[in-house]
């Protein structure tokens, strides 16, 4: 180190820095001739080393292996632990990172003969970068032990063979690949109901979404009219719906479909129509069609309130304008409403869409998915989510639940693809 | 006079439709208050209009007999808890990503977008695994923790757009004037940033308030349940037997969630609006 002086800074060799810190954290600060940073790094290296070293190499071998002796390896636990080591490592892997382009980094300013400043300006320097990473950290903790950690688990879980009879601490889990996949498309009893119940996913989630947006459009248009009053009243009744609690809604209307003593069946269908009544919950058929109004009952009024504010905020220049070009007043709806009604929701809308795709609480709180349908494994009011619920937490097919998930959430970054594409910010943060 | 005509029966036509809905709206809501005030619990017997006008199921709610009040105060532990916190993590997180430039900036905005649609059930098994692993199955700060982490990613998008509204001359002035990072963050942002912030309380006060998977995948004893999956467990065991208390329980708690929504309706609209179409 003797060729490194204050007189000679010319001589500083990035290249020396870097290799430096690569081979011990700190080092490369220490050639740099930071030395209160230098010795930090050194100490958070060999502190880690010595404390967690051996915790995520267990890890990560339990990840490889999902544990070698049955009774005594517990592979859920072992893939618990593999999946943190896991993200650890990725975590360690970007800090060793940052250290290396930080003493290479000074090490260029050193040569380009840059005086290193004083310990107090050093601080704030180091204050002022960390700042914003110091602001996010505790969401990002908390974001990866509940939301990325479990993602990751799930997925890696489609790739085991983990179910009832396959369960530790009796069993060891084993990585099976894409055993559980073909599974799924070949044999018939869950290719025929993994077919249906995504059938039926994409029938529910566009009509009754397609439904709702029409329905709330449709009074937001008639509530707007200029001739109509007691809009405020009118318009309280119509959010109704959105105020009350859904938990509540869905099992008072499951109540009131009931084939037996169902105030519908009851009060209305048999009265006016006579007979025995609908078989609302028996029949999958008459099943769907009331969850489908259910839910159009549920998600109109958020819609219409949408609606109600755009509609509210649209120029009168352009009917006016349209006046005076004799248009009709379907082309005023055409080519001046509809555009400017979606333009400002389209992102809203789409978030329906993912909404109902997901909707757990009305397909399980209305039937728990049913009526059961023969030869299948899930109900015939069953999406893909509550079908995910039911292998899970009924039938203990854990492999099996993590593969539709898998798929599902293949679906759902199709809808979040295109939530890039349209909001607003995001093209403008690509921007920067 | 035909053009006078043609546009009464227009009017009648959309005061028609408008009263059908209106019809179709309270049907349920009229029919659940009736059922609440019928006497005995079966749904057989019970009408419309109650025979026998009784306030017994109200009452049996706040006897010793049934664990309401227990489930009502878990509910509210809860709810208040995870609306605090997320206006606390939010607001940090938002205002990280929508004033300064950091390595990783964008990819975690790209997350963000994404997670945000994935639903908390793909993540069930994980989280009943992790929460009963570090022995916080069963107990509300577990739930609370998982809310809290699960909200982040739609709510910091909502924030962090609101956040670029503000003009970035003001907190620049700050600057001059010598504050710092913190000082700017709050004694500029959040006052700024109140009705978004309003937003995103009552939101995650709502959500935990009827959320039914999550609280009945991680709470197992009577003691520790919130009123969702306390209501459930009502009419899950017998249906009929116990609707009549359900609808009771059910309005004491609708009643006000829904008064409070009628008057913030209008904020929770230009909230989402700004979130979803600016933000």
């Amino acid at each position: 180190m003797n060729h490194n002086t204050n007189n000679n800074f010319k001589k500083h060799n990035p290249n020396i820095a870097t290799v430096l810190s690569i081979i011990f954290a700190g080092l490369g600060q220490l050639y740099n001739r930071r030395f209160l940073k230098g010795t930090i790094f050194i100490l958070l290296e060999l502190a880690f080393l010595i404390t967690l070293f051996d915790t995520i190499n267990f890890g990560l071998w339990g990840l490889r292996t999902l544990g070698t002796i049955p009774g005594t390896d517990h592979s859920i636990r072992l893939l618990v632990f593999g999946v943190l080591a896991l993200i650890a490592t990725i975590i360690l892997i970007v800090l060793y990172v940052g250290n290396v382009m930080d003493a290479r980094n000074q090490a260029k300013k050193i040569k380009d003969g840059w005086k290193p400043k004083g310990l107090k300006d050093t601080i704030i320097d180091f204050y002022d970068t960390a700042f914003p990473y110091l602001m996010t950290v505790p969401g990002l903790l908390l974001m990866i032990f509940v939301v990325i950690f479990p993602l990751i688990f799930s997925v890696l879980l489609a790739f085991t063979n983990y179910n009832l009879y396959n369960s530790p601490p009796r069993n060891l889990v084993d990585w099976v690949g894409f055993e559980n996949f073909k599974e799924l498309i070949t044999v018939p009893i869950w290719q025929d109901t993994f077919i249906s119940v995504l059938a039926w996913t994409i029938v529910w989630t566009v009509v009754a979404t397609t439904l709702q947006i029409a329905i709330g459009l449709f009074l937001a248009l008639i509530v707007n009219d200029p001739r109509i009053r007691f809009k405020k009243l009118i318009r309280t009744i119509l959010i109704l719906p959105w105020a009350v609690p859904a938990f509540v809604t869905i099992l008072i209307f499951s109540a009131m479909f009931n084939d037996d003593f169902g105030a519908i069946n009851r009060d209305i269908i048999i009265p006016l129509l006579g007979g025995e009544g609908i078989p609302w919950l028996s029949e999958p058929f008459y099943a769907r069609t009331a969850i489908i109004l259910i839910q159009t009952w549920l998600g109109f009024p958020f819609i219409f309130a949408l609606f109600t504010g755009v509609l509210q905020s649209i120029s009168k220049d352009w009917y006016e304008a349209a006046d005076v070009d004799g248009g009709s007043r379907f082309q005023k709806f055409r080519f001046i409403t509809f555009p400017h009604v979606m333009f400002a929701t389209a992102p809203l809308l789409i978030m329906q869409y993912a909404q109902n795709f997901n909707n757990f609480n009305i397909i399980y709180l209305f039937n728990e998915g049913g009526p059961p349908v023969r030869n299948q494994n899930a109900g015939g009011t069953d999406i893909l989510i509550s079908w995910v619920y039911k292998l899970t937490f009924e039938t203990n097919n854990y492999a099996m639940a993590a593969v539709i998930s898998l798929i599902m959430g293949l679906i759902i970054s199709g809808f979040a693809f295109y939530q890039f594409r349209q909001t607003k910010s995001f093209k403008e943060e690509g921007e920067l | 006079m035909n053009q006078k005509q043609k546009s009464k029966i227009e009017v009648t036509l959309m005061y028609l439709v408008i009263l059908i809905t209106s019809i179709i709206i309270f049907y349920p809501l009229v029919w659940t208050v009736g059922m609440s005030l019928n006497q005995g619990t079966s749904l057989y017997s019970s009408s419309l209009i109650p025979e026998n006008f009784s306030l017994e199921h109200y009452k049996w709610l706040f006897s010793e007999e049934s664990d309401y009040l227990l489930w009502y105060k878990n509910s509210l532990i809860v709810s208040i808890s995870v609306a605090a916190g997320s206006v606390i993590i939010t607001s940090l997180v938002a205002y990280a990503f929508s004033r300064y430039q950091f390595a990783g900036k964008k990819n975690a905005l790209y997350i963000f977008l994404l997670l945000q649609m994935f639903p908390v059930m793909m993540a069930m098994v994980a989280l009943y695994i992790f929460l009963n692993m570090i022995g916080m199955l069963d107990t509300l700060s577990g739930l609370i923790l998982v809310y809290l982490g699960g909200q982040i990613p739609f709510n910091a998008w909502l924030v962090k757009g609101y956040f670029d509204t503000i003009p970035r001359e003001l907190d620049e002035a700050a600057r001059i004037d010598g504050a710092g990072h913190l000082r700017v963050f709050w004694s500029v942002m959040l006052p700024l940033a109140k009705p978004i912030l309003a937003v995103v309380a009552l939101f995650n006060f709502m959500m935990p308030l009827f959320d039914f998977l999550l609280p009945s995948i991680i709470l197992s004893s009577q003691d520790n349940y919130t009123l969702a999956v306390g209501l459930f467990n009502f009419i899950n065991d017998r249906f009929a037997n116990n609707f009549t208390r359900f609808a009771a329980g059910s309005i004491l708690i609708a009643v006000p969630v829904a008064t409070v929504y009628l008057f913030l309706q209008r904020y929770l609209i230009s909230g989402l609006t700004a979130g979803g179409t600016k933000g």
